[in-house]
């Protein structure tokens, strides 16, 4: 075989290879279950959690899901997981007793074609969970900050918000935080550096001294974090929030409770 | 095995022959200003990502190059065509801002010796979306993004900058974030013809990938160019100005509109989403393909309008 035809047949196979590997790509959850949670079992929802993901990912930095929760099991820790992202660990909700979250809506990125599985651990120690296929965003959507010199101005901006809910035995309210949220995977094509990551990877929600919820998690959260959310009220004046980052940054805000609505 | 080998390449080469000379028309719409106006549509396989207007500007010495298309195919193709226009020296490359359909066909003018030029935030924004959009882009396009390669710019512009082309000075301004972080605009003085690049839309539905308040802000402040014919960054051209404007500041104005009213009444972003900015489908093509998409990221910057 002469040299042309051999790069020929090479390029060709690769573009092959490519292809196939494109539609063959082992899925990643076994190895997920592994490296989550610890290879336990893992049974189905069975109505104890629901994942709401939109079909297709509009903007791939900003894709909003909520996990529901059934009033009537005790759900210790909720964990959302984008299979395909390169962190594929979004956030891991630690519920606080009696907090009574009925459901977190927050916004993920989403790199590719993924499944996005929704894990409740409840207080028997057992593990179900709920998943559901994102398509990813067309056009010229990336999974990336979109003002950067903005979002590093603004860094640790808080947000409150109170919305009427739709259980009347609860109040329904969001968390906004001011951050890049940045995965720090990129090379700055000028210094040859790699861009380094700085993300929001806790935030604790109370109402009083109680607590809501902890988040812990990385940078499949979308900038500008938020987390919106119902809970049971137990007569606290405020809600108050804790945030740390990735490089010791801690972001506090309190905010009064609204009247009863 | 050799055979073999060989008859499949004879069988693919028409293939690639096929893709190294796509129909590519560039036409000049005003003495020594050329443009070529990409397809309203997604980039696909079928159409090499050819999808973007392009420009090239000619002075009495050399020329400066406005984006390069969705593919290295194209870019090829488009230099093909500017080289039967003219053989002055391209000294300048220059991208309106980071995305595919403007960037992909950079690596076609490397060979030319070009300075690439860009807004200073260009060279970031290539960074951190280069990789995916390779990666993104192979789905959609398949072996048409074969050989497409990140090229950033090593002369950015921080406000304005004046290329000198021979007897023919042109005004590159920078802008801030509105359709992405990175919006140049290009003007000829000489004949009037502005380049918009993204920061203007026609028929093809604005794309919000900045922000939506910063793209309302920056339309309004385009106004005042002195200009009196564009070249969009889709759609028809060359289109009169400052009128090119109009409608994409409807657009932009009803969805900011319908999305306060939205995050007002306490409704969530995927609600919201679904609904904002409909009154504007029918005036637009590809609305579906972005509409939910600006309404999903114009809500996460709305929200945090006010106390």
């Amino acid at each position: 075989m002469n040299k042309t035809a051999q790069r020929a047949a090479g390029a060709l196979f690769a573009i092959v290879a490519t292809g196939a590997l494109a539609q063959t790509a082992p899925d990643p959850w076994p190895g997920l279950v592994v490296d989550i949670f610890q290879n336990r079992a893992i049974a189905d929802a069975d109505g104890v959690i629901t994942l709401d993901a939109p079909a297709r990912a509009e903007d791939a930095a900003i894709v909003p899901v909520t996990m529901r929760f059934s009033n009537h099991s005790q759900i210790k820790v909720a964990t959302l997981v984008i299979d395909q992202n390169p962190m594929p660990m979004a956030a891991a909700f630690t519920l606080g007793d009696k907090s009574g979250v009925g459901f977190i809506e927050t916004r993920v990125r989403v790199n590719s074609y993924s499944n996005v599985h929704a894990v409740a651990e409840t207080s028997d120690g057992k593990l179900r969970a709920d998943a559901k296929f994102v398509k990813a965003s067309g056009g010229c959507s990336a999974p990336a900050v979109k003002d950067q010199d903005e979002a590093v101005a603004n860094i640790g901006k808080m947000k409150y918000r109170e919305f009427k809910s739709a259980d009347a035995s609860k109040r329904e309210a969001q968390i906004m935080i001011r951050h890049p949220n940045a995965s720090g995977m990129q090379m700055d094509p000028v210094s040859r550096a790699y861009l380094p990551a700085h993300f929001i990877d806790s935030v604790e929600v109370f109402q009083g001294d109680a607590p809501i919820f902890k988040m812990e998690g990385g940078i499949s959260l979308s900038e500008d974090p938020a987390f919106r959310f119902t809970y049971a009220p137990n007569g606290a004046k405020t809600i108050r929030v804790e945030a740390h980052d990735n490089k010791g940054g801690v972001y506090k805000g309190e905010w009064p409770i609204g009247e009863a609505s | 095995m050799l055979r073999f080998m060989l008859t499949l390449v004879a069988a693919i080469a028409p293939l690639f022959a096929a893709k190294a000379a796509p129909a590519f028309a560039l036409n000049e719409i005003t003495p020594g200003v050329y443009a070529h106006q990409g397809k309203t549509s997604l980039m696909t396989q079928e159409n090499f990502g050819d999808i973007a207007n392009l420009g090239a500007i000619v002075g009495d010495d050399a020329v400066a190059v406005i984006d390069t298309g969705g593919s290295l195919i194209e870019g090829r193709a488009f230099l093909a065509a500017l080289r039967e226009k003219t053989q002055k020296p391209i000294r300048y490359v220059i991208n309106t801002h980071a995305h595919p359909d403007h960037t992909f066909g950079n690596g076609a003018f490397v060979e030319t010796g070009a300075i690439f030029v860009g807004h200073k935030n260009l060279p970031r924004a290539l960074a951190a979306r280069g990789p995916h959009y390779l990666s993104a882009f192979r789905d959609q396009m398949g072996d048409a993004l074969d050989g497409v390669t990140i090229v950033a710019p090593t002369m950015t512009v921080d406000e304005t900058m004046t290329l000198d082309l021979g007897h023919r000075e042109i005004v590159l301004q920078a802008w801030r974030t509105a359709h992405s972080e990175c919006d140049l605009t290009i003007l000829d003085p000489k004949s009037g013809v502005l380049f918009a690049g993204d920061l203007l839309f026609l028929q093809h539905v604005p794309v919000v990938d900045g922000s939506l308040l910063g793209f309302l802000d920056v339309a309004d402040r385009l106004a005042a160019i002195k200009a009196t014919q564009v070249v969009a960054g889709h759609g028809p051209l060359p289109a009169p100005w400052p009128k090119a404007l109009d409608d994409q500041r409807v657009y932009l104005t009803r969805l900011t509109a319908d999305l306060r009213a939205a995050i007002k009444k306490g409704e969530g972003v995927a609600a919201a989403a679904k609904t904002a900015g409909g009154e504007e489908r029918e005036k637009w093509r590809l609305f579906e393909d972005y509409n939910a998409r600006n309404a999903t990221a114009g809500f996460a910057e709305l929200e945090w309008e006010g106390p």
